[in-house]
């Protein structure tokens, strides 16, 4: 694998990171990480939406007048949003339950319709898809972290398995929204520390 | 050069692509049809399996019912559990309230043949995480074993009724007891006879 490709890779994982560095598809970002299987469902299926998309976006970049565009890309993207939705709740009925109104949501998710103009409309067809999965990766650990470090603080378990009795008190404003909040503003503070050091 | 593009070409385009992405929908659900079917009927099964009195020799899905409440009320759906002779022990009723705190609230209510609750199993609810979810946690749910929406009151403690709520979640733990309500009425009305199926 060439440089250029290697780059477009990584890229999305830690330094461009959707969430922490470009703060792009906060929407469901802040409201489905309350756990951290959440999170990583969530992370998933925008993977797998951004990875069609993209490819799709790029396979067809030639044909489509600059003008309308957008109404192009999104297009592509609510039908592969909705192709996922279909998928989910045939195969993954309990977490389609829990995601819900977020899945149809992705649609509106910047992530998407900003991979598509800034990268998928002038790249390859494989340039893009490395692009996409780099950045579905990054996407998908951000999401997972948060929901982690969320789900661990709010209702003492993690993915699911609980570490404290059932009547502990836990610091339940982390599963509510402003627990979103301040977990997302003190990861993007450690994160904003290492890259700083780094350079 | 400054490419200028014409009406019509972005018309076709944009037709052009709507059409392929019809198409391709139109498959994918053709595909998922059947699966998105099952995955309900199990999950509706599983509920019932949890909430009857015990183990049934019928297939209760197959001898579902439904029970109109109203033009405007709608229905819901009852699934009667027979033991090895036929006799019907207890049956389960898909119930529901609109007045969760994330809206619609689905249960699957099992009751004795008396009316009495055995158990209930949330199948479906947008309830606050962490807070309104604990409706489908053991400790608020065991309070219902036993219980009779008729011989005690059948409200939460804050409306001096028997029910304890949530804690913080007291209006999810009220649409737990309107659905509830909502099935026991239901079968009290099949079983007095005046179904106007």
């Amino acid at each position: 694998m060439n440089k250029t490709s290697y780059e477009n890779l990584t890229r999305g994982i830690f330094k461009e990171n959707p969430i922490f560095v470009m703060l792009l598809g906060m929407c469901p970002t802040l409201g489905v990480t309350t756990t951290a299987l959440n999170g990583m469902g969530m992370g998933l299926a925008t993977l797998f939406v951004l990875l069609m998309s993209n490819c799709a976006i790029s396979a067809v970049k030639h044909i489509i007048p600059e003008k309308i565009r957008i109404p192009c890309f999104i297009l592509i993207a609510a039908t592969f949003v909705t192709v996922a939705d279909l998928l989910i709740s045939a195969y993954f009925s309990t977490l389609h339950a829990t995601l819900g109104i977020f899945i149809p949501l992705i649609v509106v998710n910047c992530l998407i319709l900003g991979r598509a103009e800034a990268f998928a409309s002038k790249n390859t067809v494989f340039q893009s898809a490395l692009d996409a999965i780099g950045m579905g990766i990054g996407f998908t650990l951000a999401l997972t972290l948060l929901g982690l470090i969320r789900e661990t603080l709010g209702n003492g378990s993690a993915f699911g398995w609980k570490f404290v009795s059932e009547d502990a008190e836990t610091m339940m404003m982390f599963i509510m929204p402003p627990g979103a909040f301040l977990a997302l503003a003190g990861l993007i503070i450690i994160i904003n520390q290492i890259r700083k050091d780094k350079k | 050069m400054k490419k200028t593009t014409s009406l019509s070409k972005m018309v076709i385009v944009l037709c052009g692509l709507s059409i392929c992405s019809a198409l391709l929908l139109g498959m994918v659900y053709e595909l998922t049809k059947e699966p998105i079917k099952k995955a309900k009927e199990n999950k509706e099964l599983e509920a019932i399996k949890e909430v009857v009195y015990q183990e049934f020799y019928n297939n209760p899905y197959a001898e579902k019912h439904k029970i109109f409440l109203g033009r405007k009320k709608g229905y819901v759906d009852l699934f009667p559990a027979r033991d090895k002779n036929g006799k019907i022990t207890s049956v389960a009723i898909k119930t529901y309230s609109n007045n969760g705190f994330g809206g619609r609230i689905e249960l699957m209510v099992g009751f004795l043949v008396d009316g009495t609750i055995n158990k209930y199993k949330v199948i479906e609810q947008k309830e606050t995480p962490g807070l309104g979810t604990k409706i489908t946690e053991k400790k608020f749910s065991h309070q219902f074993q036993g219980m009779h929406p008729e011989r005690q009151i059948f409200k939460v403690k804050q409306d001096g009724g028997d029910v304890d709520a949530i804690t913080a979640a007291t209006i999810s733990s009220r649409a737990v007891i309107d659905a509830i309500e909502r099935g026991y009425k239901a079968y009290k009305k099949l079983s007095t006879g005046k179904s106007d199926e």
